[in-house]
C-alpha cells in the first residue's frame, strides 16, 4: 500500500472519529460491563464497541443514533425473555452482533432485533439464533438489512416467527442474508419501493419469501429451497421477479411460487426445479412470464381460476409431469414461443418453429384435478391413449389454449 | 430354452437400448422412455411367448411324461426355463447399451436395476399366466386369444374401469380403494413401483395423507415387492396344480 493512500485512509479514519465521535468500549472488565449500560450514557453518533464475549441482556433500547459494533463473537443471550435489540431512532447501524434465545410468545411479537419508525437504520453482519422473530422492523424507511445469518427452531406455525418481517416500511433493501427454521423467511406487509436481492431462504415452515399487500417491490437472484411454498405473492402489485431459483419444494402443497391476487407483476428468468408445483396462480392480471425454466415439477404451473391477460414467452418447459394444468374451460392467456419438452411435433422448414401448435393441457391433468387419486394413472397406457383422443379434439379442456409456435429447440 | 425368437427379442431390447440413449443420451430421461415401453411390451412378449412355448412344445412334453420324471419337474422346468431365458434377454439386451453408455456412474444407476427388476418380474407372472391359459384350453385359437385378451385387460381395461370407478365415487374416501385396485394389477403395480423410483413420490403425496404414508416411505416399495412375488408365486402354484390333475 503506499504511503499517500495510507494517509488518506488514516484521514478518513480520523474524519470518522469526528463525525462519530467517541467510543464507549463494552467487556467484563471494561469501563462498561453491559451494552445497555453504555448506550445508556453515550451520545447521538457515538460507537458502542462490544469486545468478544457473552452478554446475558434483553430489551435493549437504543433511541439515539449511534453505532453498535461488535468484536468477533460478541453474543447477546437474551435468555428467552424478550427482544434482543429494540431501535427507535434514526440513522442505527448494528454491526457483527451476534444475538441468541429469544422467547417464544403468543402475546408478543418478540424479536432480536426491533425496528420501530427509524430511516435510514442498517442491519448487516448479524448472526441470530433461536429466534423467535428474526428482525421486526415496523414503520421504518430506507434501510439496509444485509449479510446477515437468521436461524430460527420453528416446529408450527402457530408457534413460531419471521426471519425479517417487515410492515409498513418502504425503500428497503435485504440483501445477501441467509435465513432458516422460522416461519416465514422473508415476510413484507404494507412494504413498497423494497429490493429482496442474492438471499439464500431455506427449510422455512411456510414461505421462503411472502408479500402481502405490497406494492412496487423486486426480488432477484435469490435461491428458495425446500420450504413449505418458496415464495407467496398476494394481494400485490407491480412486483418484479427475476432470476431467483425455487428448488425442492416438494410435498403435500407445496410450490415454487404461489401468486394470489396480484397485478401486472413481471417474471422472468427465474429457474423452477423439482417442485411439486412451480407456480401455482389464482386471480392474478397481466402477469409476465418470460424466459423462466421449469424443469423436473410434479405441475409446471397451475392456474386455478381469474386469471386473466397472462403471457407466457420463451420459457423451458421441460419434464415436467404435467406442464400447464387449468380448471376451467375458459382461457384468456397467450401462451407463445415457449419450449416444451414433451412436444412431439415436427418442424418441415426449419425455422426452429414447430409446424403444428402444442396444448400444454393434457387431459390427464383435468382428471387429476378433479379427483386426485388419479394420479395412480401417472403414465399408464390408458391415460396416453385418453390424453392423445383429448389432444385431437379437445373437449375437457380449453381448445384455444394453444402455443401456436412451440419452439423445437430449448429457449437460451 | 434354444429359441430363435429370444435372441430376437434380445436383439430388440439390444437396439431399442442404443437408439434410445443415441437419441437423448440423458440416462435418467432414457429410464423414463422405456419405462413406458417395459410396462407394456413385457408383459404382452412373456403372454405370446408362454402360450406360444406351449403348444409348440406339447408333443415333446408329452414324450417327457412318459419318462420317470415328476410332473412339477418337468412343468416347473419349462416355466422357469422360458421365463429366465425372455428375463436375460432383456436383461442384457438393455443392461449392455447403458453400461456402454456409462449407468454405472451416473445416479440412475438405481432407477435402471428396479426397472430391470420389475422388467423381470413382470415376464415371469406374465408367462405363469399365459401357461395357465394354454394349460386349461386345448383349443390352440383359443388359448392363445384368452391369454391374449387377458393382457389386454390388466393393461389397458383394468386401467379404464379404475379410472371410472375412481370418477364415480368422486365424493367418497378413495385413497385406500385406489392403493388396493393398484396392488391387484401387476402392470399398475410396476408401474407405480418404478415411479417411486424416480422423482415423482412427493407427486403422489400431493392427494393425501394415506397415500403420503404409503408411497412416500419405504413402506410402499416393501409391499410392492412382496405383492409382486405374490404375484409370480400363486400362478406357478395354478401351473403346478393344474399339471398334476391334467390328463394328457
Amino acid at each position: 500500500m503506499s504511503l499517500s493512500r495510507l494517509l488518506f485512509i488514516l484521514a478518513l479514519l480520523g474524519a470518522n472519529q469526528l463525525l462519530y465521535g467517541e467510543i464507549l468500549t463494552v467487556c467484563a472488565n471494561c469501563e462498561y460491563s453491559s451494552i445497555q449500560e453504555a448506550v445508556a450514557k453515550s451520545q447521538e453518533y457515538d460507537t458502542v464497541f462490544v469486545k468478544e464475549g457473552t452478554y446475558e441482556e434483553y430489551d435493549i433500547v437504543i433511541d439515539k443514533s449511534l453505532v453498535l459494533l461488535g468484536a468477533e463473537n460478541a453474543l447477546i443471550d437474551a435468555t428467552g425473555n424478550g427482544y434482543g435489540l429494540i431501535i427507535k431512532a434514526d440513522s442505527v447501524t448494528i454491526d457483527n452482533i451476534n444475538i441468541t434465545n429469544i422467547g417464544q410468545s403468543y402475546t408478543k411479537d418478540f424479536a432480536a432485533i426491533y425496528v420501530s419508525n427509524s430511516d435510514n437504520y442498517s442491519i448487516k453482519r448479524c448472526k441470530l439464533t433461536r429466534v423467535f422473530f428474526g428482525m421486526l422492523i415496523e414503520k421504518s424507511k430506507n434501510g439496509i438489512v444485509s449479510e446477515n445469518q437468521i436461524y430460527g427452531e420453528s416446529t408450527t406455525e402457530a408457534a413460531s416467527g419471521n426471519g425479517i418481517h417487515m410492515w409498513y416500511c418502504s425503500k428497503s433493501q435485504v440483501m445477501n442474508n441467509e435465513l432458516s427454521g422460522l416461519r416465514d423467511g422473508i415476510y413484507f406487509e404494507f412494504v413498497t419501493e423494497s429490493v429482496v436481492t442474492q438471499n439464500n431462504s431455506y427449510n422455512n415452515l411456510r414461505y421462503g419469501l411472502h408479500f402481502m399487500f405490497s406494492n412496487n417491490d423486486e426480488y432477484h437472484n435469490n435461491t428458495f429451497t425446500s420450504n413449505g411454498a418458496g415464495v407467496a405473492v398476494m394481494f400485490s402489485k407491480y412486483i418484479t421477479m427475476t432470476n431467483n431459483t425455487f428448488k425442492e419444494n416438494w410435498g403435500s402443497a407445496s410450490y415454487g411460487l404461489l401468486l394470489k391476487e396480484i397485478y401486472d407483476a413481471e417474471i422472468r428468468d427465474n429457474i423452477f426445479d423439482k417442485n411439486t408445483i412451480g407456480i401455482y396462480t389464482e386471480g392474478a392480471t397481466r402477469i409476465v412470464y418470460e424466459r423462466n425454466l421449469f424443469n423436473r415439477n410434479g405441475w409446471a404451473v397451475k392456474v386455478s381460476g381469474a386469471c386473466y391477460t397472462n403471457t407466457f414467452v420463451k420459457n423451458n418447459f421441460v419434464n415436467n409431469s404435467f406442464d400447464i394444468s387449468y380448471n376451467s374451460k375458459v382461457n384468456d392467456n397467450k401462451f407463445d414461443n415457449n419450449y416444451w419438452s414433451s412436444y412431439t411435433g415436427y418442424d418441415l422448414n426449419r425455422d426452429g418453429v414447430g409446424d403444428i401448435p402444442y396444448r400444454p393441457v393434457k387431459l390427464f391433468s383435468y382428471i387429476v384435478n378433479r379427483t386426485p387419486q388419479t394420479i395412480l394413472l401417472l403414465r399408464s397406457l390408458f391415460m396416453e391413449i385418453l390424453n392423445f383422443s383429448e389432444k385431437v379434439s379437445p373437449v375437457f379442456t380449453p381448445d384455444n389454449l394453444m402455443d401456436n409456435h412451440p419452439q423445437v429447440k430449448r429457449v437460451s | 430354452m434354444r429359441s430363435r425368437w429370444s435372441y430376437v427379442y434380445f436383439l430388440f431390447y439390444l437396439v431399442l437400448g442404443f437408439v434410445m440413449l443415441f437419441l437423448n443420451n440423458d440416462v435418467s430421461k432414457a429410464v423414463i422412455t422405456l419405462m413406458n415401453i417395459i410396462v407394456v411390451l413385457t408383459p404382452l412378449v412373456g403372454t405370446v411367448f408362454g402360450v406360444m412355448h406351449f403348444y409348440n412344445s406339447r408333443e415333446f412334453t408329452e414324450l417327457l411324461l412318459a419318462q420317470p420324471l415328476k410332473r412339477s419337474t418337468i412343468f416347473l422346468g419349462q416355466y422357469f426355463g422360458l421365463a429366465i431365458s425372455l428375463s436375460l434377454s432383456l436383461v442384457i439386451g438393455l443392461g449392455i447399451p447403458f453400461i456402454v453408455y456409462g449407468v454405472t456412474q451416473s445416479s440412475a444407476i438405481w432407477d435402471f436395476s428396479s426397472l430391470l427388476l420389475v422388467g423381470a418380474f413382470l415376464t415371469f407372472i406374465f408367462v405363469a399366466l399365459a401357461y395357465n391359459m394354454a394349460l386349461s384350453n386345448e383349443n390352440k385359437i383359443k388359448g392363445f386369444g384368452y391369454a391374449i385378451l387377458l393382457w389386454l385387460t390388466l393393461a389397458v381395461v383394468y386401467d379404464g374401469l379404475f379410472l371410472i370407478s375412481l370418477l364415480v365415487f368422486d365424493d367418497y374416501p378413495l385413497d385406500k380403494f385406489a392403493l388396493i385396485a393398484t396392488m391387484c394389477n401387476p402392470i399398475d403395480l410396476s408401474r407405480i413401483l418404478i415411479l417411486l423410483k424416480l422423482d415423482i413420490s412427493a407427486l403422489f403425496g400431493y392427494t393425501g395423507a394415506t397415500f403420503k404414508m404409503f408411497l412416500g416411505t419405504n413402506l410402499g416399495m416393501i409391499v410392492s415387492l412382496f405383492v409382486l412375488c405374490l404375484w409370480v408365486a400363486i400362478p406357478s402354484w395354478f401351473i403346478l396344480r393344474k399339471a398334476n390333475k391334467k390328463d394328457f
